[in-house]
């Protein structure tokens, strides 16, 4: 079996990133579409924790700005989150309805 | 990492991110999706990332996937099941992802720096969550903290959400 480049770990990711944009198109369930963002936002962390493996420095370590770059995503993609599904709750309150085609008016 | 451990997991985790996408059913979506980043994170510990892993399944897997089942089950959506796929979006959506992946496959056939085998470590074992701490609290302090008043503001902003009348 041919050794793991850094190509494969890219391709991965980006695969990933493509299923979550796809999910974004096909989707019409609000809270769906939320899930495949998150899973776009992974996709993202895969190929930066891959180039920070991939990247060894001269002291014999991977990159770790790369990490805490990652850590970040993590910790603003937790707070989105949060928001987002409150946002969610508040229009299920306003609209009974979790579906975008429903949702035709920017003002209500 | 094993090439047989990185096919594995990376197999599985496209597996079920096409289950999520597929899914009529909200919670078999998401959890579809938990399956999926457990995936994600045994490809960060493939890669010598174990606070990046651990923190995948803490944070992801464990509290934000609980977040999104308890809206899911909060909110009734049983109405969703009945929808069908539109038939534009279905066809735009699988023409723009065809483009997509197109255009990757391109990038990284001329990516020459992506062809080079997995590197060593130059240390025996890594310190992981040492290293990641230090350049936090070194480097990228101030970003830590500006991080921290974000989440700040994102908890008072989804209490004033939430509150009953929205006016």
């Amino acid at each position: 079996m041919n050794p793991l480049t850094l190509n494969h770990y890219l391709l991965a990711s980006g695969l990933l990133f493509s299923l979550g944009f796809a999910g974004v198109m096909l989707r019409r369930n609000i809270i769906t579409i939320f899930m495949c963002l998150e899973l776009m936002l992974n996709a993202a962390n895969l190929s930066l924790v891959a180039f920070s493996r991939f990247h060894v420095g001269a002291d014999g370590l991977p990159n770790y700005n790369a990490q805490v770059l990652v850590f970040f995503i993590i910790t603003v993609a937790a707070a989105e989150v949060a928001v987002g599904l409150a946002i969610i709750v508040a229009l299920y309150r306003a609209r009974q309805t979790t579906h975008v085609e429903d949702i035709q008016s920017l003002k209500f | 990492m094993s090439p047989i451990l990185f096919w594995a997991f990376s197999a599985l985790m496209l597996a079920f991110g096409v289950s999520v996408i597929l899914n009529r059913d909200p919670v078999a979506s998401a959890l579809s999706l938990v399956a999926s980043f457990l995936c994600l994170a045994a490809l960060f510990v493939g890669l010598d990332a174990f606070f990046i892993g651990v923190i995948q399944v803490l944070v992801y897997a464990g509290a934000v996937m609980v977040l999104f089942l308890f809206i899911i089950m909060l909110l009734d959506l049983k109405a969703e099941k009945r929808r069908s796929f539109n038939k534009f979006a279905l066809l735009g959506g699988a023409a723009v992802t065809a483009l997509f992946v197109a255009g990757l496959l391109k990038v990284i056939s001329a990516f020459p720096a992506g062809a080079k085998p997995f590197p060593a470590l130059g240390v025996a074992s890594v310190d992981d969550v040492r290293q990641v701490g230090l350049a936090i609290f070194t480097r990228f302090n101030l970003p830590f903290q500006t991080v921290g008043v974000l989440v700040l503001v994102a908890s008072i902003g989804v209490i004033v959400l939430s509150r009953r009348q929205l006016k």
